[in-house]
């Protein structure tokens, strides 16, 4: 068994991974591996072929793998070793060592003085909707239909129906369509789409595809293949009404019903997890519970663009540099909570006394129009942000300046005021 | 075609008896109409090795349930599948459950099952702290156990197979006759089959496949049980199997963790009209959790895997009906093999397998080929074991399913077995791959590349379970050339 020790090692070499990389090695960490499960580096970013990436961090619009290749080329010219085909199986949080196996050189243990958690998140499956039903070919989440059609090259089915507005099953509905299947619906249980609104305009009503909101499949019909679905309006209770069913007549049903960090690495190294972004509780500098294991991109919080993803790596990469050279100062931190209208606010915790800016992302409870974010920080008002509208489906940021963060002394309160 | 002996059904039962066969000098075919083995009642269980305290005495159920579990952790040992030994409790609500349960434990003295014992609230919740506190007193097993129903019926095909059983999947039996050359003749939708002895082992179909042998008619009835089954977790609620006193429609519905460390919660019990209509409805599964809940008040439903049912055959006079099929020569039959059929599964192998050999004069194989040793499953190797399995066998490194750890070579294994997968669901449950909480999300597309590698077909091709149900309806070339 091989067994190596290194300064920073990141798992995964998504767009989180590489950012944090790339940070990392501009901080001068020299002695740093990328562990990457698939073949090749860009995570989830190769297969999303459609554009519209990059616009707030390269002010362009790329493609998903374009996106990736320009953190793939940095890393690569900078040096930053990138060893793909290897899976972790575990971490241990308190002796910072990993355990990983690929073919090429077989397990191999490999402690770290810091790690950096960047395995992003897998979609919600159909066991976790419980829908009724047979159990037949033809149900697939969106993305592994995006997988099948964009890099395999094949098509999962002709007559579509997308269960879930979220934006991978739009960008499907589009992609179906543009590759000949007639795409019949999308279904989303809640009244209002969990996508971003570009996408419903730009994958949806371009293409004239039917969007049923508080609708849900009740029923999944066929013995071998789909045959079809039954779908239901539902009351607000989310429970279907009876006489509201729509039959489609169906091949294929695409599921787009939400995303999972997937943390289960974090889990077993003993990485304190929060039940409302199921990923790390972290601080400022997206360090976990656990000293000098840091989390950042999907596996912290699922986020809408990519560009956020880098950001927030960026940070994190950083931040760990720091850690392994010692000059991450420590010390009591305080409490972020989530006030009325919000769910899920990274960062948990804010280091007390420090003085950098902070980004306060979370997800607004509910659609609220005209509604104004407020910041309070034991009960003063620290910031706010007006929006004409604010809704689940986007996440939502507030920047907290340098020296407001300096001038904390107790707990910050996210709250969305509804006029 | 013609064979010495023709089973049909590729079940649990079928399987069984054919393995017992296979020690004897005599072709033998088993044919069944699912794409796999165990694609029918036994695929879709509760996993459950009962003690033997259900069944009335003096019936085959009883007999064959207690010396089925006799024989399990055994046969498992020798097959290499998994099982566990966690007993059971039979909860008891009321005074008049008492008197259930009381009875429940003498029929279990009588049927000569070790152990059983009413035991009071206090040592139910010392036990079992989970347990709903309005508890009186349950029945206690210490031998109920746990296996993995689908993984037995692979285990006991392919020990067949090793010793010159032959399988014929896809295939469905049609009509059935006797030739004026004395042998009999079975029609499928593929061929003609001849054999000279014929065991009816067809589950679900097995009434069908008799009433067309015996005047002497029998009648089953499709009782669908509809299921939950709940991710692996780092605490399971209960660490036994959870049973509520039995009803005239069986066992009653359970909280019980599966071999693997799952949560199953179910079945309901539902006389159904299809004897292949295994989709889930709503009201099932809203009346298997409220169910569960007297059992277990916290009774939920999050982390999910998925929902499934399964169709016991139930034969209207209730008992099994084994033996040799009344009236005709040359014909045997298990048929109404419900619950406790996977208990029984070995025993009734041996009771109808050997009632053939000894019957029909068959000849002991000078030699018999042992079972294929089955290695360690990755996920459960130490870090140690794994190291040299990969550098024995460098695919072990390749992981395919992250959320239950299996790699490519066990995939290759598994398809490369004596009777190996040929779909996503057949290497799903040999491997399970798939089966975790992505649900095959990250995985399926490269277990089906697998698949079109090691049986040489197109992707096109590869289905999740057999017929028509193909993952993929073309290159996304295809797709445009031909339109929609």
């Amino acid at each position: 068994m091989n067994s190596k020790c290194v300064d920073i090692l990141v798992i995964g070499a998504g767009p989180a991974g590489l950012a944090a990389a790339i940070a990392a090695k501009e901080d001068g960490i020299d002695n740093l591996l990328v562990l990457e499960r698939e073949h090749n580096p860009g995570g989830i970013l190769r297969q999303c072929i459609h554009n519209g990436f990059g616009l707030h961090r390269f002010k362009e619009e790329l493609t998903g793998p374009e996106y990736a290749q320009r953190d793939i080329d940095r890393a690569r010219e900078m040096g930053i070793e990138i060893q793909t085909d290897t899976t972790v199986l575990s971490v241990d949080g308190k002796t910072h060592t990993v355990t990983c196996v690929s073919s090429a050189h077989g397990v191999e243990i490999i402690t770290a003085k810091a790690i950096i958690l960047a395995m992003g998140c897998r979609e919600r499956p159909r066991g976790a909707l419980g829908t009724p039903g047979t159990r037949c070919a033809g149900i697939y989440s969106a993305g592994t239909a995006q997988k099948f059609v964009n890099l395999e090259g094949y098509m999962p089915g002709k007559r579509v129906v997308i269960l879930g507005s979220g934006d991978i099953g739009l960008i499907m509905a589009r992609r179906m369509t543009l590759q000949g299947a007639k795409v019949l619906a999308c279904v989303e249980l809640m009244p209002f789409s969990s996508g971003l609104n570009r996408n419903i305009v730009q994958c949806l009503n371009d293409y004239d595809i039917p969007l049923y909101l508080s609708h849900t499949v009740i029923d999944i019909k066929g013995r071998e293949r789909l045959t079809g679905v039954t779908v239901a309006k539902v009351d607000a209770n989310r429970q279907p009404i009876p006489g509201s069913e729509i039959e489609f007549d169906c091949d294929t049903l695409l599921l787009s019903v939400g995303l999972i960090p997937e943390n289960e690495l974090s889990e077993g190294a003993g990485v304190k997890l929060s039940p409302l972004t199921s990923g790390a509780e972290v601080d400022d500098v997206l360090q976990t519970n656990l000293p000098g294991i840091f989390a950042c991109g999907n596996v912290l919080h699922v986020h809408d663009l990519v560009d956020h993803v880098s950001n927030e790596s960026f940070r994190a990469g950083h931040a760990a540099a720091a850690y392994v050279r010692g000059q991450l100062s420590g010390g009591d931190t305080l409490d972020v909570r989530d006030g009325d209208g919000v769910r899920g606010t990274v960062p948990q915790r804010i280091r007390k006394g420090v003085s950098e800016e902070v980004d306060l992302m979370f997800r607004p409870s509910g659609v609220f129009r005209n509604a104004t974010c407020i910041v309070t920080c034991g009960g003063r008002e620290i910031a706010r942000k007006k929006a004409p509208i604010f809704t689940p489906g986007e996440m939502a940021v507030v920047k907290l300046k340098p020296e407001i963060v300096a001038g904390l002394d107790d707990t910050v309160t996210v709250t969305i005021e509804r006029s | 075609m013609y064979t010495d002996i023709l089973i049909i059904g590729a079940g649990v039962t079928g399987c069984a008896v054919a393995r017992v066969l296979s020690r004897y000098e005599a072709g033998i075919t088993v044919i069944d109409r699912g794409a796999d083995v165990a694609e029918g009642a036994s695929k879709a269980n509760s996993g459950i090795v009962h003690a033997g305290f259900d069944a009335h005495p003096g019936t085959l159920k009883a007999k064959l349930n207690v010396e089925g579990a006799k024989m399990y952790p055994a046969l498992c040992e020798e097959l290499g599948v998994p099982y566990s030994q966690p007993g059971a409790l039979v909860l008891g609500f009321s005074e008049e459950d008492r008197q259930t349960l009381k009875t429940l434990v003498r029929q279990g003295e009588e049927n000569g099952v070790p152990g059983v014992r009413l035991i009071e609230r206090d040592e139910v919740l010392a036990m079992e702290p989970n347990t709903n506190p309005e508890v009186v007193c349950a029945l206690y097993a210490p031998t109920s156990g746990l296996t993995s129903p689908y993984e037995m019926t692979f285990a006991l095909a392919d020990h067949a197979a090793v010793n010159g059983a032959k399988f014929r999947l896809n295939e469905e039996v049609e009509g059935v006759t006797k030739g004026q050359d004395g042998l009999w003749h079975v029609t499928t939708d593929k061929d003609e089959h001849t054999c000279k002895i014929l065991v009816n082992c067809a589950g679900v179909g097995a009434a069908t496949i008799h009433n067309m042998m015996s005047s002497d008619l029998l009648h089953i009835i499709d009782r669908r049980g509809q299921y939950y089954l709940l991710d692996r977790m780092q605490t399971l609620p209960f660490r036994m199997t959870m049973f509520q006193c039995p009803t005239k429609m069986g066992k009653g519905v359970l909280v019980s963790p599966t071999v693997h460390g799952n949560l199953l919660l179910g079945p309901s019990a539902e006389d159904i009209e299809d004897e292949l209509d295994t989709s889930t409805t709503a009201e099932g599964l809203k009346f298997v959790l409220d169910k569960c809940r007297l059992t277990w008040p916290k009774a939920t439903t999050r982390g999910t895997i998925t929902n499934f049912s399964g169709i016991r055959a139930h034969e209207e006079k209730g008992d099994f009906v084994i033996g040799a099929v009344g009236g005709q020569e040359n014909a045997y039959e298990t048929v109404g093999i419900e619950s406790p059929g996977l208990s029984a599964a070995p025993a009734i192998g041996e009771m109808v397998g050997e009632l053939i050999a000894r019957e029909q004069g068959l000849v002991k194989k000078g030699q018999i080929v042992p079972p294929i040793a089955r290695k360690k499953p990755f996920h459960a190797m130490t870090t140690e074991e794994r190291a040299e399995a990969v550098a024995e066998n460098p695919l072990y490194g390749n992981l395919v399913c992250r959320c239950e750890v299996v790699t490519e070579a066990e995939i290759r294994e598994a398809i490369r077995r004596p009777v190996g997968a040929t779909t996503i669901d057949g290497v799903k449950r040999r491997t399970r791959a798939g089966m975790g909480r992505c649900q095959g999300g990250f995985c399926s597309p490269r277990v089906a590349e697998i698949i079109s590698e090691e049986l040489h077909i197109p992707m096109t091709e590869v289905t999740k379970c057999g017929g028509t149900s193909r993952l993929l309806v073309g290159t996304i070339h295809d797709a445009m050339k031909e339109g929609c």
